[in-house]
């Protein structure tokens, strides 16, 4: 498979792509705290446009940016209706026999769908724009510090890389696998689930063969070469830091404060009734 | 007709920047009996052509018939066309699971839903076939037996299927010469066994100027000339266009050409040289 890094990852060279993948993460990772600390509507409103903004930017067809929602859409239905049913209020909606629907149920199986919604889209756009070797060296590099006090930090981001190398081989072996199975008559596609998982059998046996086959492969070429992991080494890409990647964290944390903002000092949502009221 | 293609054109990931068009408007009529070699540089879409013959990949757009099956159908008869293309994927050794040799043989013919007993039959006739001791073999595990013997083990497991039709994704790609040798043979007694119709994807040159009846040339996901082994490569021009070798017989016959010693035939196999080389000397 011609180089085609696995996953999401969605070429197209965009700003967004070309940002040092550390930036990212980070502002990643404070985007997720900022989202525990949004409590009403037009915050999740505000966030939702910050992503949007971000998407265009980034030219990931947004088709595919919201299908990374569906993977979560039963845990988003789960939560929600639990909350809708289990929250008490003061406020009646609907009742029947023993089910009681407050508005506070409601408000909260809303806001839960939403965070977790938003809870998606971010992160979902770091894996689309950035390539995991990318993020494997912002991680080592974000974890350097730890070097000092003897966390085998290279070692930890090489096991990481060697990892995500091997998922697209995997899945092309599985693939293949699968295909000379079928070839051979096997049905993966109809009976119930126990005869589904027996009719793996003949794809999972190749296939821990071969990945067994391949470590072992990999670990004698390196250490033909030598390979050590305490040993100096020079990156092939060198991260640095651009003026674009400090634009994009003034922006970002510009919008993160605003809920911050919003929720110790000011109200938004009462601002805005007030101005309609 | 055993094998009709008509303007069969596929992408692999179509829609994404990843999209590959892997086969344009390929065209292909093999009759039963055939011995068909399918060469072309990497990535000129043998692979995937081959594939699309046992609906290992599923029609974008064109038309294919094996027989009486028409995989343009709504619902084909799958279980049918794996059962008549027999298909062995390159390194099959890599796809042996079972137990021991004999389950592991034995898991094409219970797909197909035969009895036990046509199971088992089918089975040792497979195993000795391809020139393994059946008593001796059956109850090993086939992760202990030597490469050659695995990928035996392999192709016994197609064609204890019986297809009519065997294809093969380069099946002496990584073997020694006498494996080669002896893999070559075994396509032959097959051929003379079940399966009449036989197409080989391979880039040994020599082999499929021996072997093969006709030779589909691949080029950029089209067929860039289906002829006779003697056409094809004697065409200098299409030989470097589609940057391929031409085998080592043919090699021999321009040298002599360059010598000054022109042939009275155009010989491609081993043979027909002896043959054309000894016609003047009156032996
Ligand atoms: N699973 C796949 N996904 C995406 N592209 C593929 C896949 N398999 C093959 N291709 C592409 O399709 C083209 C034809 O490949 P293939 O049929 O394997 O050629 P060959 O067997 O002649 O080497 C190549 O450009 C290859 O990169
Ligand atoms: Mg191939």
């Amino acid at each position: 498979m011609n180089n085609i890094v696995f996953g999401q990852y969605y070429p197209s060279g965009s700003v967004v792509h070309r940002l040092d993948p550390r930036v990212k993460l980070v502002m990643v990772l404070l985007y997720i705290v900022t989202i525990f600390f949004v409590v009403d509507y037009a915050m999740y409103g505000a966030l939702f446009l910050f992503v949007l903004a971000v998407a265009l930017l980034s030219k990931v067809p947004l088709r595919i940016l919201f299908r990374t929602v569906r993977t979560i859409v039963i845990l988003v239905l789960i939560t929600a209706v639990i909350n809708l049913f289990f929250t008490q209020g003061e406020e009646m909606l609907f009742s029947w026999k023993f089910i009681h629907i407050y508005k506070e149920g409601v408000e909260r199986a809303i806001k839960l769908a939403l965070r977790l919604i938003l809870l998606m889209l971010f992160p979902s756009l770091l894996t689309l724009t950035t390539t995991p070797m990318e993020l494997t060296d912002a991680i080592e590099s974000l974890l350097s510090p730890l070097k000092i006090i003897k966390v085998p930090v290279h070692a930890i981001a090489l096991i990481m890389s060697i990892a995500l190398r091997m998922i697209p081989i995997l899945m092309e072996e599985t693939n293949k696998i699968i295909l000379a199975q079928k070839a051979r008559g096997a049905d993966f596609d109809t009976g119930g689930a126990l005869k589904k998982a027996k009719a793996m059998i003949p794809v999972l046996v190749p296939l821990f063969v071969g990945a067994f086959r391949r470590a072992d492969e990999l670990a004698l070429a390196m250490d033909a070469r030598c390979y050590s992991s305490v040993a100096q080494r020079t990156k092939y890409k060198v991260m640095h830091l651009a003026v674009r990647d400090l634009i994009a964290s003034l922006f970002c944390l510009a919008v993160f404060s605003l809920v911050f903002l919003n929720k110790y000092l000011w109200h938004f949502d009462e601002m805005i009734l007030s101005l309609f009221g | 007709m055993s094998i009709e293609v008509k303007d069969l054109t596929y992408t692999y990931s179509p829609n994404t920047p990843y999209a590959a068009t892997a086969l344009r408007g390929v065209s292909l009529h093999i009759e039963e009996g055939e011995y068909v070699g399918i060469i072309g540089k990497t990535g000129s879409g043998k692979s995937t052509f081959i594939q699309h013959l046992n609906a290992l990949i599923r029609l974008q757009s064109g038309e294919i018939k094996v027989y009486d099956i028409d995989l343009n159908a709504k619902k084909p008869d799958l279980k049918k066309l794996r059962g008549t293309v027999g298909m062995v994927m390159q390194y099959p050794e890599y796809q042996l699971f079972d137990e021991t040799v004999e389950k592991d043989v034995s898991y094409g013919p219970r797909n197909l839903g035969l009895s036990e007993e046509e199971i088992r039959e089918r089975v040792r006739e497979a195993i000795e076939l391809v020139g393994l001791d059946y008593e001796e073999v059956r109850d090993r595990s086939p992760f202990e037996l030597s490469g050659g013997q695995k990928r035996r083990v392999a192709i016994a497991g197609v064609i204890a299927m019986r297809p009519r039709i065997l294809v093969l994704d380069e099946p002496i790609a990584g073997l020694d010469p006498r494996g080669k040798q002896e893999i070559l043979a075994l396509i032959k007694k097959l051929k003379n066994a079940y399966s009449p119709t036989v197409i080989v994807v391979s880039h040994d040159m020599d082999s499929v100027a021996e072997n093969c009846d006709k030779v589909a040339l691949f080029a950029d996901g089209e067929i860039a000339r289906f002829a006779s082994p003697r056409e094809i490569f004697y065409d200098d021009e299409l030989l470097s266009r589609t940057e391929m070798d031409c085998p080592s017989v043919v090699k021999v016959v321009k040298e002599l050409e360059r010598l000054g010693k022109s042939l009275p035939t155009r010989p491609v196999t081993k043979a027909e040289l002896v043959a054309a080389l000894t016609v003047g000397e009156g032996v």
